[in-house]
């Protein structure tokens, strides 16, 4: 009998308390910024794609719904020639976020992606590439690898020594 | 058998072997880098380290490196001591210390072994801070990126390079912590088995230039177990497809065929298959007032077959399968062997040899074990790239047998016995009517023509069995050659000839029978062996059929009406005169083939045939040796295996025998129920209905990505993934996941062993053949029960004619094979078509170097511009064969100039 009152005295004070309910879509929910939502390739801070197309994403995938094709340009910097997410097969686990060595695939806090059409859930590369280095700002991947791209010689990237002299018998 | 103690666990290991060795074969994880099967050992990387006890009451024992290590009977090793894991651990980290970080941009990434060694030894986060080494990069030509930084100086490559294939120009420079594995200064690699540096090296320093156009990762390729177009060796690939096109060959070991390597044709070579030159419809050319259009193309085809009036031409780059269902369907008698004549005499001649003699074929892994090799009238290097190489490990194991008795180290040190061995070289002759790549190694060269080479064969024969014929009339130079070589040969245990389409003779092939049966009379195990044109000659031969010419001659008194072509360009077979002549008599052409070419152009119906990346089928080898091919990947279009189509014909048609073939091992056991010869073709690969554990094996790892994201963009409801009825295979990743039966290994992986190095969980032991036995059936055995007979005939010594030269024939590895020319690097190797003339001829005919000669063959005229070669008989004169272009001009044959 007492803990029934009880029971009926705690509803009754949720009267006064602040509403837990989102008056969505009118109101919407703050989302953290580790909210793993709609998936988006982001740029490095030169602006340009962080893609490297190595294809860790698409294996890391359980469901399989990443394809893409490497390709470079005539400097020798990597970049993937299509990108396609089925977002009707994407479970949102972010294991290729977690997996992509450069950063550039990352899951935004946005879940508002759905479609009558299940067709227009097939994202390209331009409906995935943002203008934008997203959560991780500073990083260049071609900064760090030790591969030469345009602007960027060999030995220049961080901690690099210039190339060797190989005809050089000095010590 | 020495029993050692591997971890206090005993384990019965061979005899000779060092433990590296030992320990893979039993299936331990022992990281390595500098050792390779086929190279030996040499100690430089140190990572194969593990704790060797003294006795059983030795605790502390000692690191030692495991592949300089002979096995020892009753010998106590640790190899997951926390010594030796703490070792291999730092020195892999230290290997690591100058390593980029690019495995994400590295071609390598995913088929790595430097990535499963670090991840075998467990080092998984750096502890080097400081600042890395870097190289520039150099441009190796067409096929080879080099990515210098990636190194971890293992010394792989140049073993491989100058040591294993002879190579000259890729070295080590420089000095100490700065060395450069490369060339001396940027340029294309020369050696025609550079691609192999791509799986020899450990890492991504070598890779593949043609994948790199059309990235993919092992993981992402549907790959099955192939077989090389390339020549008449029959190498064993592994073919990749993604998204519809071929993306990589890479090689399939079989411990009696190719071992671990394949020559740059047959690796670089593929890419014709995604070429867009290919057929990929039917096409069908209607006459203006025909109203047949709408009609499926087989119903075109039957129409336009009359009864008694068609006649097939087969090929020898299509499969048994194909040309058998071809002979069937036109029947035996209109059946035409798609080969020009030379070519068709010289290999039935073959044939007759090794099913007749008494010596046996060699495989190209008996050819590296031969103790005396002799080559009449072969560019080996050219017209059998990998025999050439099996010859290469043949001279260069000689001396080491010799060595190791006297310094008592077991042959894998390689170090140590090329220290013993130096400049020795085993005993090889060559006699051609110019220079080859392999004189260089030889005890001793002869060039002469064709002719003078069987004499000097016949010669040898003579000296060796004193029943044989004299040879009369030869020259002192001639006389001295055939004692020497005699005199070689004598002592002899595995003698070896070599002999082939290559000279374009039959005397020479007759000469080189007469010699291995000779030296078989002697009582030594004398092996022959014979070079073909192309991957599926020897098969075509086998099957049998009527000579070319006379499908021409049918066609052109009227008795033949439709002509069915096989996978043939017959612009390639005959001349273009006789060619034209041959089309323009023929009421109609029906022609399948991958690719467009002047026979297609010709055709009336068109049928877009599958290479061998879209058909399963079976290939005869110069050995005699069957072996299968297997689908890759379902074709887009209406591309179809050529004996599918065929038998869709024969089906509309009402064919009796044929009609009741439904599926691809009917197919087999049909063939095998009528060729005594094929008798085992059917037991090549397990039949189609083949299970294990219930399941189909996989053409896709299991790590396969993309399955509902590569068509999604085409319709977002996933297609039913294709289906293999054909085979025991299954074109999806859904399978069974463990070893398959040998011959159809569609991808070598073993857990922790991404890399092509997982191999050695596939063998009996480190280099031996495969579990279950190397793929492939041999169809030819000798007859050694019977009555040799020898031959008597010797063909009279060339000599030169005024006014005259005899056109001999030149193989080039890049630009004679009909289909790899479509691929743009080998074609960026192709030699431009010339004459090749000695300096006294060009001197009797007043030309020099790049002045066009012309001269004359059957009524057409030929021009083609002189090179001089001083090592080319006098009197020939040497062309180019299969060149683009190069219109034919039969040789060996006299013209006049």
């Amino acid at each position: 009998m007492f803990s029934l009152l009880r029971s009926m005295w705690l509803v009754f004070l949720h009267m006064f308390h602040k509403r837990d309910t989102y008056q969505y879509p009118e109101q919407k929910a703050p989302l953290p910024a580790r909210w793993r939502g709609r998936i988006a390739l982001t740029r490095d801070p030169d602006g340009d794609e962080r893609c490297v197309g190595c294809y860790l994403c698409a294996a890391a995938c359980p469901v399989d719904c990443i394809s893409l094709q490497a390709t470079e340009d005539e400097h020798g910097r990597r970049y993937p020639e299509f990108f396609r997410i089925n977002f009707s097969r994407c479970i949102f686990c972010g294991f290729c976020e977690e997996a992509c060595p450069t950063y550039a695939i990352q899951l935004l806090p946005d879940f508002e992606m759905a479609e009558y059409d299940r067709q227009n859930l097939v994202y390209e590369k331009h409906d995935l590439l943002i203008p934008s280095q997203g959560k991780y700002p500073g990083y260049n991947y071609y900064k760090i690898a030790g591969l030469a791209i345009k602007n960027k010689d060999k030995g220049e990237a961080e901690q690099e020594e210039p190339p060797v002299d190989i005809k050089s018998l000095l010590p | 058998m020495p029993i050692i103690n591997i971890d206090n666990i005993p384990y019965e290991v061979k005899e000779g072997k060092n433990l590296l060795e030992a320990c893979l074969s039993l299936g331990l994880n022992l990281p390595y880098f500098c050792w390779h099967p086929a190279l030996g050992s040499v100690g430089a990387c140190r990572q194969c380290a593990v704790k060797i006890f003294k006795d059983q009451e030795d605790t502390r024992g000692k690191l030692m490196m495991a592949c300089m290590e002979p096995v020892r009977d009753g010998m106590r090793l640790s190899v997951n001591d926390s010594d030796a894991v703490a070792f291999r651990g730092h020195v892999i980290g230290w290997l690591m210390t100058n390593h980029p970080h690019d495995c994400a941009v590295c071609d390598e990434g995913g088929s790595c072994h430097l990535q499963d060694m670090t991840v075998m030894t467990g080092h998984a986060y750096r502890d080097y801070h400081f600042s890395k080494r870097t190289y520039r990069n150099q441009q190796l030509g067409p096929f080879i990126n080099h990515e210098m930084n990636r190194c971890i100086q293992c010394y792989r490559c140049v073993r491989f390079y100058k040591d294993f294939a002879g190579g000259k120009d890729l070295d080590v420079f420089a000095a100490h912590n700065h060395v450069y594995f490369g060339r001396q200064q940027d340029g294309t690699l020369e050696s025609e088995f550079s691609g192999n540096l791509v799986e020899v090296c450990p890492t991504g320093v070598f890779t593949d230039k043609t994948l790199k156009q059309h990235y993919t990762r092992k993981w992402d390729l549907t790959t099955a177990p192939s077989i090389c177009q390339g020549c008449g060796l029959g190498c064993n690939i592994i073919a990749g497809e993604r998204y519809g096109s071929l993306r990589q060959i890479t090689n399939r070991y079989n411990g009696a065929v190719n071992g671990y390597f394949l020559c740059d044709r047959g690796r670089y070579g593929y890419e014709f298959v995604n070429s867009k030159d290919r057929i990929r419809e039917p096409l069908v050319v209607h006459s203006p007032d025909d109203k047949a259009n709408g009609l499926p193309v087989l119903q075109h085809v039957r129409n336009r077959m009359k009864p008694g009036k068609v006649i097939g031409i087969g090929s020898p780059r299509a499969s048994v399968e194909s040309n058998y269902v071809l002979k069937e369907l036109v029947g035996a008698d209109n059946f035409y062997i798609g080969i020009g004549e030379t070519e068709h005499e010289l290999v039935r001649l073959m044939l007759k040899l090794l099913q007749e003699g008494p010596v046996r074929s060699a495989s190209m892994q008996e050819a590296a074990a031969a103790d005396a090799v002799v080559i009449l009238g072969e560019d080996l290097t050219n017209t059998a790239p990998m025999m050439a190489l099996s010859v290469r490990q043949a001279i260069r194991r000689m001396p080491v047998e010799h060595a190791i008795s006297s310094i008592h180290m077991p042959a894998w040190q390689d170090a140590a016995v090329r220290e013993a061995v130096q400049d020795d070289k085993g005993l090889l002759f060559i006699l051609n009517v110019v220079e080859t790549k392999l004189d260089e190694l030889a005890t001793g060269v002869y060039h002469t023509a064709p002719d003078n080479i069987a004499r000097i064969a016949f010669a040898v024969s003579h000296l060796l069995d004193g029943t044989l014929p004299e040879v009369t009339g030869m020259s002192e130079e001639g006389k001295q050659a055939a004692a020497t070589i005699a005199a070689a040969l004598r002592g002899a245990k595995r003698p070896l000839v070599i002999a082939g389409y290559g000279g374009g003779s039959e005397q020479v092939i007759r000469a080189a029978a007469n010699l291995a049966w000779a030296l078989k009379q002697q009582g030594a195990d004398a092996m022959l062996s014979f070079t073909v044109p192309e991957c599926n000659s020897m098969g075509l031969e086998m099957l049998g059929g009527h000579r070319l010419e006379s499908a021409v001659d049918a066609v052109l008194n009227g008795s033949a009406e439709t002509v069915l072509v096989l996978e043939n360009d017959l612009y390639r077979r005959l001349d273009l005169h006789t060619a034209n002549q041959f089309f323009n008599h023929c009421r109609e052409v029906i022609v399948l083939d991958h690719l467009h070419n002047p026979t297609t152009e010709r055709a009336n119906i068109v049928l877009p045939a599958g290479t061998f990346a879209e058909a399963d089928g079976t290939l005869v080898n110069n050995e005699g040796r069957a072996q299968r091919f297997l689908q890759v990947f379902h074709p887009q279009g209406a591309i179809q295996e050529s004996w599918r189509w065929l038998l869709q014909l024969a089906d509309l048609c009402g064919h009796t025998s044929l009609r009741s073939l439904l599926h691809y091992d009917d197919l087999l056991k049909a063939i095998a129920a009528q060729y005594p010869v094929f008798t085992s073709i059917d037991t090549i690969t397990p039949p189609a209905d083949f299970r294990i554990a219930g399941q189909k094996i996989p053409r896709e790892p299991h790590r396969y990505s993309g399955r509902t994201a590569m068509q999604a963009n085409v319709n977002v409801s996933e297609p039913k993934p294709a289906e293999d009825a054909d085979t025991a295979l299954s074109f999806t990743m859904e399978g069974y996941r463990g070893e398959p039966p040998s011959s159809v290994i569609p991808f070598f992986w073993a857990p922790g062993w991404n890399s092509v190095q997982s191999v050695n969980k596939y063998q009996v032991e480190t280099g031996g053949s495969l579990h279950g036995g190397n793929p492939g059936k041999r169809l030819l055995e000798p007859n050694v029960n019977g009555q040799t007979k020898f031959y008597t005939n010797i063909p009279d010594p060339f000599i030169p004619v005024g006014g005259h030269l005899l056109l001999v024939p030149l193989y080039h590895i890049f630009g004679s094979e009909e289909l790899s020319i479509h691929t743009p690097g080998i074609a960026q190797r192709m030699p431009a078509p010339y004459i090749m003339l000695h300096s006294e001829d060009a001197h009797r005919f007043q030309v020099a170097a790049g002045h066009l000669l012309y001269f004359m063959d059957n009524g057409h005229q030929y021009a083609l511009p002189v090179v001089i070669n001083d090592t080319l008989q006098k009197g020939a004169a040497g062309i180019p064969v299969g060149l683009p272009h190069m219109q034919v001009a039969e040789a060996p044959q006299l013209v006049k100039i």
